[in-house]
Protein backbone atom coordinates (compact mmCIF):
# COMPACT_ATOMS: atom_id res chain seq x y z
CA UNK A 1 0.00 0.00 0.00
CA UNK A 2 1.48 3.35 -0.94
CA UNK A 3 1.35 6.05 1.67
CA UNK A 4 -0.16 9.25 0.33
CA UNK A 5 2.16 12.25 0.53
CA UNK A 6 1.89 14.12 3.76
CA UNK A 7 2.62 17.79 4.07
CA UNK A 8 4.69 18.78 7.02
CA UNK A 9 3.15 22.24 7.13
CA UNK A 10 -0.53 21.67 7.82
CA UNK A 11 -1.67 24.96 6.31
CA UNK A 12 -0.24 24.04 2.92
CA UNK A 13 -2.79 22.75 0.49
CA UNK A 14 -2.58 19.11 -0.45
CA UNK A 15 -3.17 18.35 -4.07
CA UNK A 16 -3.16 15.43 -6.42
CA UNK A 17 -0.88 17.28 -8.81
CA UNK A 18 2.44 15.75 -9.87
CA UNK A 19 5.48 16.58 -7.78
CA UNK A 20 6.94 19.62 -9.60
CA UNK A 21 3.55 21.29 -9.50
CA UNK A 22 3.12 20.53 -5.84
CA UNK A 23 6.53 22.02 -5.24
CA UNK A 24 5.61 25.13 -7.14
CA UNK A 25 2.31 25.35 -5.33
CA UNK A 26 4.10 25.22 -1.98
CA UNK A 27 6.37 28.07 -3.08
CA UNK A 28 3.47 30.20 -4.27
CA UNK A 29 1.62 29.62 -1.02
CA UNK A 30 4.64 30.50 1.10
CA UNK A 31 5.22 33.53 -1.10
CA UNK A 32 1.66 34.77 -0.57
CA UNK A 33 1.95 34.36 3.19
CA UNK A 34 5.36 36.06 3.28
CA UNK A 35 4.10 38.97 1.18
CA UNK A 36 1.04 39.39 3.39
CA UNK A 37 3.16 39.35 6.54
CA UNK A 38 6.26 41.26 5.42
CA UNK A 39 4.63 44.15 3.55
CA UNK A 40 2.90 45.56 6.65
CA UNK A 41 6.03 44.95 8.75
CA UNK A 42 7.98 47.05 6.29
CA UNK A 43 5.25 49.69 6.24
CA UNK A 44 5.37 49.77 10.04
CA UNK A 45 9.13 50.32 10.03
CA UNK A 46 8.66 53.16 7.56
CA UNK A 47 5.97 54.61 9.82
CA UNK A 48 3.22 54.18 7.19
CA UNK A 49 0.24 53.17 9.33
CA UNK A 50 -2.05 53.57 6.29
CA UNK A 51 -0.43 50.63 4.54
CA UNK A 52 -0.52 48.51 7.69
CA UNK A 53 -4.27 49.10 7.83
CA UNK A 54 -4.54 48.33 4.13
CA UNK A 55 -2.86 44.96 4.74
CA UNK A 56 -5.28 44.35 7.62
CA UNK A 57 -8.16 45.06 5.26
CA UNK A 58 -6.75 42.52 2.80
CA UNK A 59 -6.40 39.93 5.55
CA UNK A 60 -9.96 40.47 6.79
CA UNK A 61 -11.70 40.28 3.43
CA UNK A 62 -9.53 37.22 2.75
CA UNK A 63 -10.81 35.67 5.97
CA UNK A 64 -14.40 36.47 5.01
CA UNK A 65 -13.58 34.82 1.67
CA UNK A 66 -12.15 31.75 3.42
CA UNK A 67 -15.53 31.42 5.12
CA UNK A 68 -17.48 31.85 1.88
CA UNK A 69 -15.10 29.48 0.07
CA UNK A 70 -16.06 26.65 2.41
CA UNK A 71 -19.68 26.95 1.28
CA UNK A 72 -19.19 28.12 -2.31
CA UNK A 73 -15.95 26.38 -3.27
CA UNK A 74 -15.73 23.19 -1.26
CA UNK A 75 -19.46 22.67 -0.70
CA UNK A 76 -20.78 23.91 -4.06
CA UNK A 77 -23.35 26.07 -2.25
CA UNK A 78 -23.41 29.35 -4.15
CA UNK A 79 -24.40 31.73 -1.37
CA UNK A 80 -25.17 35.25 -2.54
CA UNK A 81 -25.89 36.30 1.02
CA UNK A 82 -22.69 36.03 2.99
CA UNK A 83 -22.75 39.76 3.67
CA UNK A 84 -25.42 38.89 6.24
CA UNK A 85 -22.83 37.09 8.35
CA UNK A 86 -20.09 39.62 7.65
CA UNK A 87 -22.41 42.41 8.76
CA UNK A 88 -23.91 40.59 11.74
CA UNK A 89 -20.36 39.93 12.94
CA UNK A 90 -19.69 43.64 12.49
CA UNK A 91 -22.82 44.62 14.39
CA UNK A 92 -21.88 42.18 17.18
CA UNK A 93 -18.70 44.21 17.66
CA UNK A 94 -20.48 47.55 17.25
CA UNK A 95 -23.47 46.86 19.51
CA UNK A 96 -21.35 45.26 22.21
CA UNK A 97 -18.95 48.21 22.23
CA UNK A 98 -21.90 50.64 22.22
CA UNK A 99 -23.33 49.14 25.40
CA UNK A 100 -19.92 48.86 27.03
CA UNK A 101 -19.34 52.56 26.23
CA UNK A 102 -22.51 53.92 27.83
CA UNK A 103 -22.87 51.18 30.45
CA UNK A 104 -26.40 50.22 29.39
CA UNK A 105 -27.75 46.71 29.25
CA UNK A 106 -28.81 44.66 26.25
CA UNK A 107 -31.53 42.17 27.19
CA UNK A 108 -30.22 42.22 30.76
CA UNK A 109 -26.62 41.66 29.70
CA UNK A 110 -23.85 44.24 29.87
CA UNK A 111 -21.87 45.15 26.74
CA UNK A 112 -18.24 44.28 26.42
CA UNK A 113 -15.23 45.83 24.75
CA UNK A 114 -13.23 42.64 25.10
CA UNK A 115 -12.57 41.12 21.67
CA UNK A 116 -12.71 37.57 23.00
CA UNK A 117 -16.26 38.11 24.21
CA UNK A 118 -17.20 39.89 20.99
CA UNK A 119 -15.76 37.12 18.82
CA UNK A 120 -17.73 34.54 20.78
CA UNK A 121 -20.93 36.57 20.36
CA UNK A 122 -20.23 37.06 16.65
CA UNK A 123 -19.56 33.35 16.13
CA UNK A 124 -22.71 32.32 17.99
CA UNK A 125 -24.94 34.91 16.33
CA UNK A 126 -23.71 34.05 12.83
CA UNK A 127 -23.87 30.32 13.49
CA UNK A 128 -27.45 30.59 14.67
CA UNK A 129 -28.48 32.85 11.79
CA UNK A 130 -26.85 30.52 9.27
CA UNK A 131 -28.54 27.53 10.85
CA UNK A 132 -31.95 29.11 10.22
CA UNK A 133 -31.14 30.52 6.77
CA UNK A 134 -29.30 27.37 5.70
CA UNK A 135 -32.02 25.03 6.97
CA UNK A 136 -34.52 26.75 4.66
CA UNK A 137 -32.24 27.59 1.73
CA UNK A 138 -30.66 24.14 1.43
CA UNK A 139 -34.10 22.69 0.70
CA UNK A 140 -33.66 24.32 -2.68
CA UNK A 141 -30.84 24.12 -5.19
CA UNK A 142 -29.26 25.84 -8.15
CA UNK A 143 -30.41 29.34 -8.95
CA UNK A 144 -33.12 29.19 -6.27
CA UNK A 145 -30.46 28.72 -3.63
CA UNK A 146 -28.63 31.82 -4.89
CA UNK A 147 -31.83 33.86 -4.83
CA UNK A 148 -33.06 32.68 -1.44
CA UNK A 149 -29.73 33.37 0.27
CA UNK A 150 -29.80 36.83 -1.31
CA UNK A 151 -33.34 37.38 -0.10
CA UNK A 152 -32.48 36.45 3.48
CA UNK A 153 -29.45 38.74 3.46
CA UNK A 154 -31.55 41.62 2.14
CA UNK A 155 -34.02 41.05 4.98
CA UNK A 156 -31.20 41.45 7.47
CA UNK A 157 -29.98 44.52 5.56
CA UNK A 158 -33.35 46.28 5.63
CA UNK A 159 -33.80 45.37 9.26
CA UNK A 160 -30.49 47.03 10.22
CA UNK A 161 -31.28 49.95 7.92
CA UNK A 162 -34.53 50.76 9.67
CA UNK A 163 -33.67 49.98 13.27
CA UNK A 164 -32.97 53.37 14.86
CA UNK A 165 -31.47 52.10 18.15
CA UNK A 166 -28.17 51.32 16.49
CA UNK A 167 -27.88 54.14 14.03
CA UNK A 168 -30.18 52.80 11.31
CA UNK A 169 -28.86 53.69 7.90
CA UNK A 170 -26.22 56.00 9.40
CA UNK A 171 -24.44 53.08 11.02
CA UNK A 172 -22.85 52.78 14.40
CA UNK A 173 -19.44 54.15 15.33
CA UNK A 174 -17.01 52.25 17.56
CA UNK A 175 -15.26 55.11 19.37
CA UNK A 176 -12.41 53.09 20.75
CA UNK A 177 -11.23 49.86 19.17
CA UNK A 178 -12.17 46.87 21.29
CA UNK A 179 -9.36 45.36 23.29
CA UNK A 180 -7.65 42.06 23.74
CA UNK A 181 -5.96 41.06 27.00
CA UNK A 182 -2.19 41.73 26.99
CA UNK A 183 -2.20 43.13 23.45
CA UNK A 184 -2.36 46.77 22.42
CA UNK A 185 -5.09 46.48 19.82
CA UNK A 186 -4.93 50.23 19.11
CA UNK A 187 -1.54 49.71 17.52
CA UNK A 188 -2.09 49.05 13.80
CA UNK A 189 0.64 46.43 13.57
CA UNK A 190 -0.58 44.51 16.65
CA UNK A 191 -4.10 44.57 15.26
CA UNK A 192 -2.79 43.35 11.92
CA UNK A 193 -1.00 40.46 13.62
CA UNK A 194 -4.17 39.47 15.49
CA UNK A 195 -6.08 39.38 12.19
CA UNK A 196 -3.27 37.57 10.37
CA UNK A 197 -3.11 34.89 13.07
CA UNK A 198 -6.87 34.37 12.85
CA UNK A 199 -6.70 34.15 9.05
CA UNK A 200 -4.07 31.41 9.35
CA UNK A 201 -6.24 29.66 11.91
CA UNK A 202 -9.28 29.82 9.62
CA UNK A 203 -7.21 28.40 6.74
CA UNK A 204 -5.72 25.66 8.92
CA UNK A 205 -9.20 24.69 10.09
CA UNK A 206 -10.47 24.62 6.50
CA UNK A 207 -7.53 22.48 5.40
CA UNK A 208 -7.95 20.03 8.26
CA UNK A 209 -11.71 19.94 7.85
CA UNK A 210 -11.51 19.16 4.16
CA UNK A 211 -9.10 16.27 4.75
CA UNK A 212 -11.42 14.72 7.36
CA UNK A 213 -14.41 12.41 6.97
CA UNK A 214 -16.63 15.45 7.08
CA UNK A 215 -14.64 17.01 4.25
CA UNK A 216 -14.81 13.82 2.20
CA UNK A 217 -18.59 13.81 2.61
CA UNK A 218 -18.86 17.52 1.73
CA UNK A 219 -16.71 17.02 -1.37
CA UNK A 220 -18.93 14.15 -2.46
CA UNK A 221 -22.05 16.24 -1.77
CA UNK A 222 -20.67 18.78 -4.25
CA UNK A 223 -19.42 16.31 -6.88
CA UNK A 224 -22.14 13.68 -6.79
CA UNK A 225 -24.99 13.90 -4.34
CA UNK A 226 -26.48 10.60 -5.50
CA UNK A 227 -23.25 8.75 -4.77
CA UNK A 228 -23.15 10.21 -1.26
CA UNK A 229 -26.73 9.15 -0.49
CA UNK A 230 -26.15 5.71 -2.00
CA UNK A 231 -23.15 5.35 0.29
CA UNK A 232 -25.51 5.86 3.24
CA UNK A 233 -24.76 9.50 4.06
CA UNK A 234 -27.53 12.10 3.83
CA UNK A 235 -26.21 15.21 2.03
CA UNK A 236 -28.45 17.75 3.79
CA UNK A 237 -26.98 17.70 7.33
CA UNK A 238 -23.45 17.66 5.90
CA UNK A 239 -24.17 20.74 3.78
CA UNK A 240 -25.96 22.54 6.59
CA UNK A 241 -23.03 22.01 8.96
CA UNK A 242 -20.57 23.32 6.38
CA UNK A 243 -22.82 26.31 5.72
CA UNK A 244 -22.90 27.16 9.44
CA UNK A 245 -19.11 26.87 9.85
CA UNK A 246 -18.68 28.96 6.71
CA UNK A 247 -20.93 31.71 8.11
CA UNK A 248 -19.11 31.70 11.44
CA UNK A 249 -15.72 32.29 9.81
CA UNK A 250 -17.15 35.13 7.69
CA UNK A 251 -18.85 36.56 10.79
CA UNK A 252 -15.61 36.59 12.77
CA UNK A 253 -13.95 38.45 9.91
CA UNK A 254 -16.85 40.92 10.03
CA UNK A 255 -16.37 41.60 13.74
CA UNK A 256 -12.70 42.42 13.15
CA UNK A 257 -13.56 44.48 10.06
CA UNK A 258 -15.84 46.72 12.13
CA UNK A 259 -13.02 47.16 14.63
CA UNK A 260 -10.60 48.02 11.84
CA UNK A 261 -12.85 50.77 10.50
CA UNK A 262 -14.17 51.85 13.91
CA UNK A 263 -17.55 51.81 12.26
CA UNK A 264 -20.28 49.42 11.22
CA UNK A 265 -23.15 50.28 8.89
CA UNK A 266 -25.77 48.48 6.81
CA UNK A 267 -23.31 48.67 3.89
CA UNK A 268 -21.54 45.66 5.42
CA UNK A 269 -24.83 43.77 5.03
CA UNK A 270 -25.68 44.87 1.51
CA UNK A 271 -25.71 42.65 -1.54
CA UNK A 272 -22.74 44.61 -2.88
CA UNK A 273 -20.73 43.15 -0.04
CA UNK A 274 -21.98 39.62 -0.84
CA UNK A 275 -20.94 40.19 -4.43
CA UNK A 276 -17.55 41.53 -3.40
CA UNK A 277 -16.88 38.40 -1.36
CA UNK A 278 -17.95 36.19 -4.27
CA UNK A 279 -15.68 38.13 -6.63
CA UNK A 280 -12.76 37.67 -4.23
CA UNK A 281 -13.31 33.91 -4.03
CA UNK A 282 -13.79 33.49 -7.79
CA UNK A 283 -10.87 35.78 -8.62
CA UNK A 284 -8.56 33.90 -6.27
CA UNK A 285 -9.65 30.38 -7.15
CA UNK A 286 -12.84 28.58 -6.17
CA UNK A 287 -12.28 25.72 -3.75
CA UNK A 288 -8.59 26.49 -3.33
CA UNK A 289 -7.24 26.99 0.16
CA UNK A 290 -5.17 30.05 -0.80
CA UNK A 291 -7.72 31.35 -3.30
CA UNK A 292 -9.40 33.89 -1.00
CA UNK A 293 -6.05 35.36 0.07
CA UNK A 294 -4.86 35.70 -3.53
CA UNK A 295 -8.24 37.13 -4.52
CA UNK A 296 -8.26 39.60 -1.64
CA UNK A 297 -4.76 40.85 -2.48
CA UNK A 298 -5.67 41.43 -6.13
CA UNK A 299 -9.06 42.95 -5.31
CA UNK A 300 -7.96 45.35 -2.59
CA UNK A 301 -4.84 46.43 -4.46
CA UNK A 302 -6.84 47.10 -7.62
CA UNK A 303 -9.41 49.01 -5.63
CA UNK A 304 -6.70 51.10 -3.96
CA UNK A 305 -4.33 51.66 -6.87
CA UNK A 306 -6.81 51.96 -9.75
CA UNK A 307 -9.45 53.50 -7.50
CA UNK A 308 -6.99 56.35 -6.89
CA UNK A 309 -6.66 56.93 -10.61
CA UNK A 310 -10.20 56.55 -11.83
CA UNK A 311 -13.70 56.25 -10.45
CA UNK A 312 -14.31 53.52 -12.97
CA UNK A 313 -11.80 51.07 -11.51
CA UNK A 314 -14.49 48.40 -11.35
CA UNK A 315 -14.51 48.40 -15.13
CA UNK A 316 -10.98 47.02 -15.00
CA UNK A 317 -11.95 44.63 -12.22
CA UNK A 318 -14.67 43.39 -14.56
CA UNK A 319 -12.10 42.81 -17.29
CA UNK A 320 -9.86 40.86 -14.92
CA UNK A 321 -12.81 38.81 -13.69
CA UNK A 322 -13.83 38.11 -17.27
CA UNK A 323 -10.30 36.92 -17.99
CA UNK A 324 -10.34 34.64 -14.97
CA UNK A 325 -13.69 33.13 -15.83
CA UNK A 326 -12.76 32.61 -19.48
CA UNK A 327 -9.10 31.61 -19.28
CA UNK A 328 -8.16 30.70 -15.72
CA UNK A 329 -11.07 28.86 -14.16
CA UNK A 330 -9.01 28.08 -11.10
CA UNK A 331 -8.39 31.74 -10.49
CA UNK A 332 -5.20 33.59 -9.68
CA UNK A 333 -3.97 30.72 -7.50
CA UNK A 334 -4.54 28.17 -10.25
CA UNK A 335 -2.75 30.44 -12.70
CA UNK A 336 0.23 30.90 -10.38
CA UNK A 337 0.44 27.48 -8.79
CA UNK A 338 -1.34 25.17 -11.24
CA UNK A 339 -2.61 21.85 -9.98
CA UNK A 340 -6.07 20.64 -9.27
CA UNK A 341 -8.45 22.17 -6.77
CA UNK A 342 -8.78 20.44 -3.45
CA UNK A 343 -10.72 17.16 -3.68
CA UNK B 1 -34.35 -21.87 -0.53
CA UNK B 2 -32.99 -19.27 1.90
CA UNK B 3 -34.91 -16.86 4.02
CA UNK B 4 -36.43 -13.72 2.52
CA UNK B 5 -34.03 -10.77 2.70
CA UNK B 6 -35.86 -8.22 0.61
CA UNK B 7 -39.57 -8.34 0.00
CA UNK B 8 -41.76 -6.12 -2.11
CA UNK B 9 -45.52 -6.38 -1.72
CA UNK B 10 -48.22 -4.87 -3.86
CA UNK B 11 -46.25 -1.90 -5.18
CA UNK B 12 -48.14 0.69 -7.22
CA UNK B 13 -46.83 3.86 -8.81
CA UNK B 14 -48.76 6.18 -11.08
CA UNK B 15 -47.58 9.20 -13.03
CA UNK B 16 -50.84 10.88 -14.00
CA UNK B 17 -52.67 8.46 -16.24
CA UNK B 18 -49.62 6.22 -16.67
CA UNK B 19 -49.42 3.33 -14.27
CA UNK B 20 -45.68 2.64 -14.23
CA UNK B 21 -45.82 0.00 -11.52
CA UNK B 22 -48.89 -2.20 -11.14
CA UNK B 23 -49.20 -4.43 -8.15
CA UNK B 24 -45.64 -5.71 -8.22
CA UNK B 25 -44.69 -8.25 -5.59
CA UNK B 26 -41.41 -10.09 -5.51
CA UNK B 27 -38.84 -11.21 -3.02
CA UNK B 28 -35.14 -11.82 -2.80
CA UNK B 29 -33.86 -14.75 -0.75
CA UNK B 30 -30.52 -15.44 0.84
CA UNK B 31 -28.05 -17.10 -1.53
CA UNK B 32 -29.81 -16.31 -4.80
CA UNK B 33 -29.66 -14.08 -7.79
CA UNK B 34 -33.11 -12.91 -8.76
CA UNK B 35 -33.11 -11.38 -12.22
CA UNK B 36 -35.60 -8.76 -13.29
CA UNK B 37 -35.99 -8.58 -17.04
CA UNK B 38 -38.37 -6.84 -19.38
CA UNK B 39 -38.49 -4.77 -22.55
CA UNK B 40 -37.65 -1.07 -22.55
CA UNK B 41 -40.41 0.94 -20.95
CA UNK B 42 -41.58 -1.99 -18.86
CA UNK B 43 -41.05 0.05 -15.71
CA UNK B 44 -37.81 -1.52 -14.47
CA UNK B 45 -36.19 1.80 -13.64
CA UNK B 46 -39.27 3.07 -11.82
CA UNK B 47 -39.37 -0.13 -9.79
CA UNK B 48 -35.65 0.09 -8.93
CA UNK B 49 -36.07 3.73 -7.89
CA UNK B 50 -38.82 2.71 -5.49
CA UNK B 51 -36.77 -0.11 -4.01
CA UNK B 52 -33.70 2.12 -3.63
CA UNK B 53 -35.75 4.89 -2.05
CA UNK B 54 -35.44 7.73 -4.56
CA UNK B 55 -39.12 7.39 -5.50
CA UNK B 56 -42.03 6.82 -3.10
CA UNK B 57 -44.58 4.18 -4.13
CA UNK B 58 -48.26 5.17 -4.06
CA UNK B 59 -49.17 1.85 -2.47
CA UNK B 60 -47.41 -1.22 -1.19
CA UNK B 61 -44.65 -2.04 1.25
CA UNK B 62 -40.97 -2.85 1.05
CA UNK B 63 -39.18 -4.83 3.75
CA UNK B 64 -35.45 -5.33 4.17
CA UNK B 65 -34.53 -8.10 6.60
CA UNK B 66 -38.07 -7.92 8.03
CA UNK B 67 -37.82 -4.21 8.63
CA UNK B 68 -40.31 -1.91 6.89
CA UNK B 69 -38.22 0.54 4.86
CA UNK B 70 -41.06 1.97 2.73
CA UNK B 71 -40.85 5.39 4.39
CA UNK B 72 -37.05 5.67 4.45
CA UNK B 73 -34.85 7.70 2.12
CA UNK B 74 -31.92 6.54 -0.01
CA UNK B 75 -29.23 7.12 2.62
CA UNK B 76 -31.15 5.40 5.41
CA UNK B 77 -31.79 2.36 3.22
CA UNK B 78 -28.11 2.19 2.32
CA UNK B 79 -27.18 2.30 6.00
CA UNK B 80 -29.54 -0.61 6.65
CA UNK B 81 -27.68 -2.62 4.05
CA UNK B 82 -29.15 -1.99 0.63
CA UNK B 83 -26.30 -1.67 -1.86
CA UNK B 84 -26.92 -0.56 -5.42
CA UNK B 85 -25.20 0.19 -8.68
CA UNK B 86 -26.56 2.49 -11.34
CA UNK B 87 -27.40 1.88 -14.96
CA UNK B 88 -25.34 4.96 -15.86
CA UNK B 89 -22.27 5.22 -13.65
CA UNK B 90 -22.77 7.70 -10.85
CA UNK B 91 -19.32 8.47 -9.51
CA UNK B 92 -17.27 11.55 -8.61
CA UNK B 93 -15.05 11.83 -11.68
CA UNK B 94 -12.24 14.06 -10.34
CA UNK B 95 -11.68 11.71 -7.39
CA UNK B 96 -9.70 8.48 -7.49
CA UNK B 97 -11.49 5.15 -7.62
CA UNK B 98 -10.34 4.58 -4.05
CA UNK B 99 -11.90 7.83 -2.83
CA UNK B 100 -15.19 6.94 -4.47
CA UNK B 101 -15.28 3.59 -2.71
CA UNK B 102 -14.02 5.05 0.59
CA UNK B 103 -17.12 7.20 0.95
CA UNK B 104 -19.11 3.98 1.28
CA UNK B 105 -16.71 2.64 3.91
CA UNK B 106 -17.20 5.92 5.76
CA UNK B 107 -20.88 5.35 6.49
CA UNK B 108 -20.08 1.78 7.64
CA UNK B 109 -17.41 3.12 10.00
CA UNK B 110 -19.82 5.46 11.80
CA UNK B 111 -21.12 8.97 11.28
CA UNK B 112 -19.43 11.56 9.09
CA UNK B 113 -19.29 14.36 11.63
CA UNK B 114 -15.61 13.80 12.31
CA UNK B 115 -13.80 17.00 11.56
CA UNK B 116 -10.19 16.45 12.47
CA UNK B 117 -8.61 13.13 11.48
CA UNK B 118 -7.51 12.96 7.83
CA UNK B 119 -9.18 10.18 5.86
CA UNK B 120 -6.18 9.55 3.60
CA UNK B 121 -4.48 7.41 6.23
CA UNK B 122 -7.55 6.13 8.05
CA UNK B 123 -7.14 2.35 7.84
CA UNK B 124 -10.82 1.84 8.73
CA UNK B 125 -11.70 3.47 5.42
CA UNK B 126 -8.73 2.69 3.16
CA UNK B 127 -8.42 -1.02 3.92
CA UNK B 128 -12.04 -2.05 3.19
CA UNK B 129 -12.09 0.20 0.10
CA UNK B 130 -8.93 -1.40 -1.32
CA UNK B 131 -10.34 -4.86 -0.59
CA UNK B 132 -13.56 -4.03 -2.41
CA UNK B 133 -11.60 -2.78 -5.42
CA UNK B 134 -9.44 -5.90 -5.46
CA UNK B 135 -12.59 -7.97 -5.32
CA UNK B 136 -13.71 -6.44 -8.62
CA UNK B 137 -10.18 -6.86 -10.06
CA UNK B 138 -9.47 -3.16 -9.97
CA UNK B 139 -6.87 -2.99 -7.18
CA UNK B 140 -4.22 -1.74 -9.59
CA UNK B 141 -6.37 1.25 -10.60
CA UNK B 142 -7.25 2.36 -7.07
CA UNK B 143 -5.38 5.67 -7.25
CA UNK B 144 -6.49 6.61 -10.77
CA UNK B 145 -9.09 9.38 -11.07
CA UNK B 146 -12.41 7.99 -12.23
CA UNK B 147 -12.31 10.43 -15.16
CA UNK B 148 -9.33 8.47 -16.53
CA UNK B 149 -10.99 5.05 -16.18
CA UNK B 150 -12.62 3.23 -19.07
CA UNK B 151 -16.35 2.73 -19.20
CA UNK B 152 -15.98 -0.88 -18.07
CA UNK B 153 -13.71 0.02 -15.19
CA UNK B 154 -16.25 2.55 -13.97
CA UNK B 155 -18.85 -0.20 -13.86
CA UNK B 156 -16.47 -2.19 -11.70
CA UNK B 157 -15.95 0.77 -9.37
CA UNK B 158 -19.73 1.01 -9.04
CA UNK B 159 -19.90 -2.60 -7.93
CA UNK B 160 -17.03 -2.02 -5.47
CA UNK B 161 -18.92 0.97 -4.06
CA UNK B 162 -21.88 -1.29 -3.37
CA UNK B 163 -19.72 -4.10 -1.95
CA UNK B 164 -17.91 -1.90 0.55
CA UNK B 165 -21.24 -1.26 2.29
CA UNK B 166 -21.22 -4.96 3.29
CA UNK B 167 -24.83 -5.00 2.13
CA UNK B 168 -27.57 -7.44 3.09
CA UNK B 169 -28.97 -7.17 -0.42
CA UNK B 170 -27.57 -5.87 -3.69
CA UNK B 171 -29.48 -4.04 -6.39
CA UNK B 172 -27.48 -4.12 -9.60
CA UNK B 173 -28.90 -2.12 -12.49
CA UNK B 174 -27.39 -3.45 -15.73
CA UNK B 175 -23.90 -4.01 -14.35
CA UNK B 176 -22.79 -5.67 -17.62
CA UNK B 177 -23.77 -2.76 -19.86
CA UNK B 178 -20.84 -1.83 -22.07
CA UNK B 179 -18.43 -4.26 -20.44
CA UNK B 180 -17.29 -6.27 -23.46
CA UNK B 181 -17.10 -10.08 -23.50
CA UNK B 182 -14.07 -10.45 -21.25
CA UNK B 183 -15.25 -7.97 -18.65
CA UNK B 184 -18.70 -9.41 -18.56
CA UNK B 185 -17.36 -12.96 -18.18
CA UNK B 186 -15.29 -11.83 -15.20
CA UNK B 187 -18.19 -10.02 -13.61
CA UNK B 188 -20.43 -13.05 -14.14
CA UNK B 189 -17.86 -15.12 -12.28
CA UNK B 190 -17.73 -12.55 -9.45
CA UNK B 191 -21.49 -12.44 -9.09
CA UNK B 192 -21.67 -16.23 -8.94
CA UNK B 193 -19.40 -16.34 -5.91
CA UNK B 194 -20.83 -13.17 -4.42
CA UNK B 195 -24.40 -14.41 -4.25
CA UNK B 196 -23.47 -16.84 -1.49
CA UNK B 197 -22.66 -13.86 0.73
CA UNK B 198 -25.30 -11.44 -0.39
CA UNK B 199 -28.38 -12.00 -2.52
CA UNK B 200 -28.59 -9.95 -5.71
CA UNK B 201 -31.54 -8.41 -7.48
CA UNK B 202 -30.17 -8.14 -10.99
CA UNK B 203 -31.55 -6.02 -13.80
CA UNK B 204 -29.75 -7.04 -16.95
CA UNK B 205 -30.13 -6.97 -20.70
CA UNK B 206 -27.41 -9.52 -21.43
CA UNK B 207 -29.62 -12.60 -21.70
CA UNK B 208 -26.74 -15.09 -21.74
CA UNK B 209 -25.54 -13.73 -18.42
CA UNK B 210 -29.06 -13.64 -17.02
CA UNK B 211 -29.85 -17.24 -17.89
CA UNK B 212 -26.48 -18.38 -16.60
CA UNK B 213 -26.64 -16.46 -13.33
CA UNK B 214 -30.24 -16.22 -12.26
CA UNK B 215 -31.76 -18.70 -9.87
CA UNK B 216 -35.13 -17.09 -10.42
CA UNK B 217 -36.45 -14.58 -12.91
CA UNK B 218 -39.31 -12.14 -12.94
CA UNK B 219 -40.46 -10.68 -16.22
CA UNK B 220 -41.82 -7.17 -16.06
CA UNK B 221 -44.12 -5.99 -18.85
CA UNK B 222 -46.18 -2.79 -18.80
CA UNK B 223 -45.46 -2.27 -15.13
CA UNK B 224 -46.61 -5.63 -13.84
CA UNK B 225 -44.99 -9.01 -13.34
CA UNK B 226 -45.93 -11.15 -16.35
CA UNK B 227 -44.14 -14.29 -15.32
CA UNK B 228 -42.08 -15.66 -12.52
CA UNK B 229 -39.90 -18.76 -12.32
CA UNK B 230 -36.53 -20.39 -12.96
CA UNK B 231 -34.59 -20.04 -16.21
CA UNK B 232 -36.14 -23.02 -17.91
CA UNK B 233 -39.69 -22.06 -17.02
CA UNK B 234 -39.16 -18.52 -18.25
CA UNK B 235 -37.51 -19.67 -21.45
CA UNK B 236 -40.43 -21.92 -22.23
CA UNK B 237 -43.18 -19.53 -21.21
CA UNK B 238 -45.04 -18.57 -24.43
CA UNK B 239 -46.20 -15.20 -23.04
CA UNK B 240 -42.61 -14.24 -22.27
CA UNK B 241 -41.43 -15.32 -25.69
CA UNK B 242 -44.07 -13.21 -27.28
CA UNK B 243 -43.63 -10.15 -25.08
CA UNK B 244 -39.93 -10.06 -24.73
CA UNK B 245 -37.65 -12.72 -26.09
CA UNK B 246 -38.97 -11.90 -29.52
CA UNK B 247 -39.32 -15.29 -31.12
Amino acid sequence: MTEPPHDTFPVLERSGAPRPWRHRQGLVQLGLLALTLLAPLLAHLLGEAYYVNLATRIVLVAMAGVGLNLALGYGGMISFGHAAYFGVGGYAAGISAYHAFDGSLLMGLPGSDDMLVIWLVALLACGLLALVIGAVSLRTGGVYFIMITLAFAQMVYYFANSWPSYGGQDGLPIYLRNGLPMVDSQDPLSFFLICFALLLLAMAITSRLMASRFGAALTMARLNETRLATAGISPYPIRLTAFVISAMITGLAGALYADLNGFVSPAMLSWHMSGELMVIVILGGVGRLYGPLAGAIVYVLMETLLGGLTEYWQFFLGLVLLGVVLFARQGVIGWLAGGEPHG
Amino acid sequence: MGEVVLSIEGLHKRFGALEATRDVSLDLRAGEIHALIGPNGAGKSTLIAQIAGSLRPDEGRIHLAERDITGLGVAARARLGLGRSFQVSSLAEPLSALRNVMIGAQARAGHSFRFWTPVARDARLVTPARKALERVHLGHRADTPVAALSHGERRQVEVACALVLEPRALLLDEPMAGLGPEGSARLTELLETLKREVPILLIEHDMDAVFRLADRLSVLVDGSVLAHGDSDAIRRDPRVREAYLGD
